[in-house]
């Protein structure tokens, strides 16, 4: 296996009593669209604020790209090409869907203490946010304000901000929320395109979509990763058939 | 193609062209009164301006920007008083002294957010207020007179009534044009953005408190400019220039023309001290007045005379 592009290795967090993440291992290889599955309370976004740097981990350690950034803030690890897409949709409400675009661009283009000239016509930064506009499909939705987008496109301008950042490693936390069913089918047909490109890992509520994407899959229940393996080996686990319960039906008909 | 042409951009122009005849008004009328009422209007306008660079496009609620109108007045008084005259050593002494107490203030007070924020600088300014009661070499509680306005080598009188106008009004032009540069450079693209969403500017890789620090620094230090012009124009400072009740009146005249809109501030003052002017002819309560007024444009003119006027514009 080739050396791991995002290494976790025994990550442990605490709130009050309770361990949200437990002694957490994991490996990335380059290339792969890596699940994180869990029920509710399984500590996934927990999981993805510590990789993201929004959260410090009580102890353990994060490999990325053969470097250690456990202790880094989030804006240098963006630098260092770990992008993220956000559960909740984050971004600059009242600006463009193209400014927010090129902003991200901006920030991986040398520093922006430029006082001077007009960013917005600044032709590389609307040329690259153009182009992440338009993989996502949202080329035509350049100059609408992002309050004035649906839920959906919101989701889909989350992951054009991501892109434009020129990510090595894409965390996605549920980039499906709140999506209809031919959103979800437009996000799984965009993300089948990403992963050609771009390592990716991706925290997901819906089964269906992440049997259909994944290579690997890891699954954490409390805050332990009780399995981890390509999707046939995850379906026909028992552990984790337990774990999911009534939800078992749900791993066991689809993929 | 935008049209550039409609009631707010109109508006706009016809102030702009009515601060710079006003001069020549006063000479015809020979009303001497309204150029002395419009150089105090156009200093507190560049002050409003800077203030404005932090709480409209960097989302920044300073309550402690009147500290900057004193450090500036006290660099050019104090200096006065110990016998540097120039304006070329008075000035650069007072934007530096600004930039100074505005890098330590920020770089303190930006660990924190929202009423903390408003808090910790209102502490800061109260501070100040409370060191320049104490400067008795410098008169203290009293404040102290200024005998002579800056110099600048015969370039020119500050002493002049209209050449000393037309400085304040260059001024606050160019402050208003350097911030519109600023606003839409890449720096400012950055600190709106953080204003918006901290969050997600820290995601793509921003250092958010860094680029925040550094517009503190600019406003102070804009601000420290209005402090000297202000020196200058009463010949005289005391600390009662930079109480609280000064930076409230400040963020009052931001929020009357318009927070984040670049003329906004400027309206703003205008449409603040006339009104002080005018009731406080009538009655000595013109804050009775002027209260319920602010309150009605927080209620109904989101986004103040500035955003009524935007309104106006669209139909």
């Amino acid at each position: 296996m080739a050396d791991p592009l995002l290494r976790v290795e025994n990550l442990v967090r605490s709130f009050g009593g309770i361990k949200a993440t437990d002694n957490l291992s994991l490996d990335v290889v380059p290339g792969e669209l890596h699940a994180i599955i869990g029920p509710n309370g399984a500590g996934k976004t927990t999981l993805i604020s510590q990789l993201t740097g929004q959260l410090m981990p009580n102890s353990g350690t994060i490999h990325f790209a053969g470097r250690e950034i456990t202790r880094l803030p989030p804006y240098q690890r963006s630098r260092l090409g770990l992008a993220r897409s956000f559960q909740i949709t984050c971004l600059l409400p009242d600006f463009t869907a193209a400014d927010n675009v090129a902003l991200a661009a901006q920030a991986h283009d040398g520093h922006s203490f430029r006082f001077w000239g007009s960013a917005r016509k600044e032709r590389h930064l609307r040329d690259a946010a153009q182009a992440a506009l338009a993989r996502v499909g949202l080329a035509r939705r350049a100059d609408v304000l992002v309050s004035e987008l649906s839920h959906g496109e919101q989701r889909e301008l989350e992951l054009a901000v991501a892109l434009a950042t020129k990510p090595q490693l894409l965390l996605l936390d549920e980039p499906m929320a709140g999506l209809g069913v031919t959103e979800s089918a437009r996000m799984v047909a965009l993300l089948k395109e990403l992963r050609k490109e771009v390592t990716i890992v991706l925290v997901e509520h819906d089964m269906e979509a992440v049997f259909a994407l994944a290579d690997r899959i890891t699954v954490l229940v409390y805050g332990r990763v009780i399995a981890s393996g390509d999707p046939d080996a995850i379906r026909n686990n028992e552990e984790v058939k337990r774990a999911y319960l009534g939800d078992q039906h749900v791993v066991a008909s689809h993929g | 193609m935008k049209s550039y042409i409609n009631a707010r951009n109109v508006i706009v122009a016809l102030v702009a062209l009515g601060l710079t005849l006003l001069p020549a008004y006063s000479a015809l009328t020979g009303n001497i009164f309204i150029l002395t009422l419009f150089t105090r209007i156009v200093i507190f306008a560049l002050a409003a301006a800077s203030l404005n660079l932090i709480m409209g496009y960097g989302g920044m609620m300073s309550f402690g920007h009147a500290a900057y109108l004193g450090i500036g007045g006290y660099a050019v008084g104090v200096l006065a008083h110990e016998g540097i005259g120039s304006g070329f050593i008075q000035w650069p002494v007072a934007l530096a002294l600004s930039a100074l107490y505005a890098l330590v203030i920020g770089a303190l007070s930006l660990r924190t957010r929202g009423v903390y924020f408003i808090m910790i600088t209102l502490a800061f300014a109260q501070m100040a207020y409370y060191i320049a009661s104490g400067l008795s070499r410098y008169g203290g509680d009293d404040g102290l007179t200024i005998y002579k306005r800056s110099t600048f080598g015969g370039l020119i009188d500050l002493s002049n009534r209209v050449q000393f106008y037309y400085l304040c009004l260059a001024c606050l032009f160019g402050g208003v044009y350097l911030i519109w540069r600023i606003v839409n450079s890449r720096f400012g693209m950055v600190v709106q953005g953080v204003r918006s969403n901290e969050q997600r500017m820290q995601a793509i890789g921003f250092h958010a408190n860094r680029y925040r620090l550094v517009c503190f620094v600019i406003s102070g230090t804009i601000c420290g400019l209005a402090g000297a012009l202000l020196a200058n124009n009463t010949d005289f400072i005391s600390p009662a220039g930079m109480y609280w009740t000064r930076s409230g009146e400040l963020m009052v005249m931001v929020v009357f023309g318009g927070m984040g809109s670049l003329f906004g501030p400027v309206l703003g003052t205008i449409v603040f001290l006339l009104l002080e002017e005018v009731l406080s002819q009538f009655t000595e309560y013109w804050a009775l007045i002027m209260g319920p007024l602010l309150l009605l444009i927080v209620l109904f003119a989101r986004g103040g005379i500035m955003g009524l006027l935007g309104r106006l514009s669209r139909g």
